[in-house]
């Protein structure tokens, strides 16, 4: 637990790293000072871009003693405002899956190589982010836990597939390679109640290890302090439970932990 | 997310950004999540010319409300404009896609 006297440090900052098919892409990285050994979480953005709440994000987890790395998904689509690049990538109905995975398969392998890692790294996201994220538990090798925060289109009608997201997430379910966490809203259309449920029993049918929480009064994005949807007290205990889940299946990385907010 | 419901269509015209004015190449209509509006799906419509960047982009996004009574309202103007022998051919496809 942080205790007052205790020295804290952190860097934050953009870097290049390799992505999908070796392009250069670049990416916010926030990570405690000092040797570690810290653990790593590849930090997804949501559909509304690379924007100031993610730069928080990822410090917060760099707070929270993870080295924390988080991918411009949109680095293709050009430069401009976060808000001018994002709705680009709207216009062009996203980003592809197999892009996307392989630039979260660059994130985690730059955050492995790491002198200072302890060797685990998770992957964290919410919106679009959380359904990246189950799927790159999934389908890229070598996650150690996953955070899916109201990830929607998980569950995909058949008329919901397209070329650049040819499959729905939840038919890898199967290969899921790690432990998943689920945060999810009670009044959220995408993804409804039902779908949570639908691929809780998925989760379930193939023995996998997860935790799903379900809360009350709140729907599609309720950590964003910076939007109507936000929810204080269901934000305060999704994100307590969050690095408890963390410190179980990545390591607990002193002198910072979940207790010290 | 993240409806993934979009169109773009070929428009011609011009926007005011916050470069100040640009000609208008594209309009993408999307049904999805908003940047400012508080709502969590609105109707956005981003005019845009997609050769000058991102940044070139007059937004809108609007409740369902605000937008069928957008549609309605342009629709009706069209209306009165053609009965009064008003309305004008478009311009042919100008060859620059630079500012004006």
């Amino acid at each position: 637990m942080y205790q007052t006297s205790m020295y804290e440090g952190m860097l934050a900052e953009t870097i290049a790293i390799p992505g999908f098919q070796g392009d250069l892409i670049n990416a916010y990285f926030a990570r405690p000072l000092g040797p570690g050994p810290f653990p790593g979480i590849v930090v997804v953005h949501h559909m509304p871009g690379w924007d100031e709440w993610y730069r928080e994000a990822t410090r917060k987890f760099a707070h929270h003693g993870y080295a924390a790395l988080s991918p411009n998904l949109y680095f293709r689509a050009g430069h401009g405002s976060p808000e001018d690049v994002a709705a680009k990538v709207r216009a062009a109905g996203g980003v592809s899956d197999e892009q996307v995975l392989g630039d979260l398969a660059g994130a985690q392998h730059y955050l492995r190589a790491l002198s200072f890692s302890n060797g685990k790294v998770g992957v964290f996201g919410s919106c679009s982010g959380g359904r990246h994220a189950f799927l790159a538990a999934c389908r890229v090798p070598g996650f150690d836990a996953a955070v899916d925060c109201w990830g929607g289109r998980v569950v995909m009608a058949p008329d919901e597939v397209t070329p650049k997201q040819p499959v729905a997430p939840i038919d890898y379910t199967e290969d899921l390679s790690c432990p998943l966490l689920g945060l999810f809203g009670e009044e959220d259309q995408n993804p409804a109640p039902a779908q949570v449920a639908r691929l809780e029993q998925e989760l379930k049918a193939h023995g996998k290890t997860y935790a799903f929480h379900m809360y009350p009064k709140a729907g599609h994005g309720f950590f964003y302090y910076d939007r109507r949807n936000y929810r204080q007290e269901q934000a305060v205990d999704g994100w307590k439970k969050l690095f408890v889940f963390l410190e179980t299946y990545l390591g607990a990385s002193t002198p910072l932990s979940p207790a010290a907010e | 997310m993240c409806t993934m419901i979009v169109t773009q269509v070929n428009i011609d015209g011009s926007g005011k950004g916050a470069n100040g004015w640009f000609k208008l190449r594209e309009a993408n209509v999307s049904y999805d999540h908003p940047f400012d509006a508080p709502m969590e799906h609105a109707l956005n419509i981003d005019f845009v010319n997609e050769a000058l960047g991102p940044g070139a982009r007059v937004a809108v996004e609007l409740s369902v409300e605000a937008a069928r009574t957008l549609v309605a309202a342009i629709g009706a103007v069209l209306e009165r404009a053609e009965a009064g022998g008003y309305l004008e051919q478009s311009p042919p496809a100008a060859a620059d896609t630079g500012g004006l």
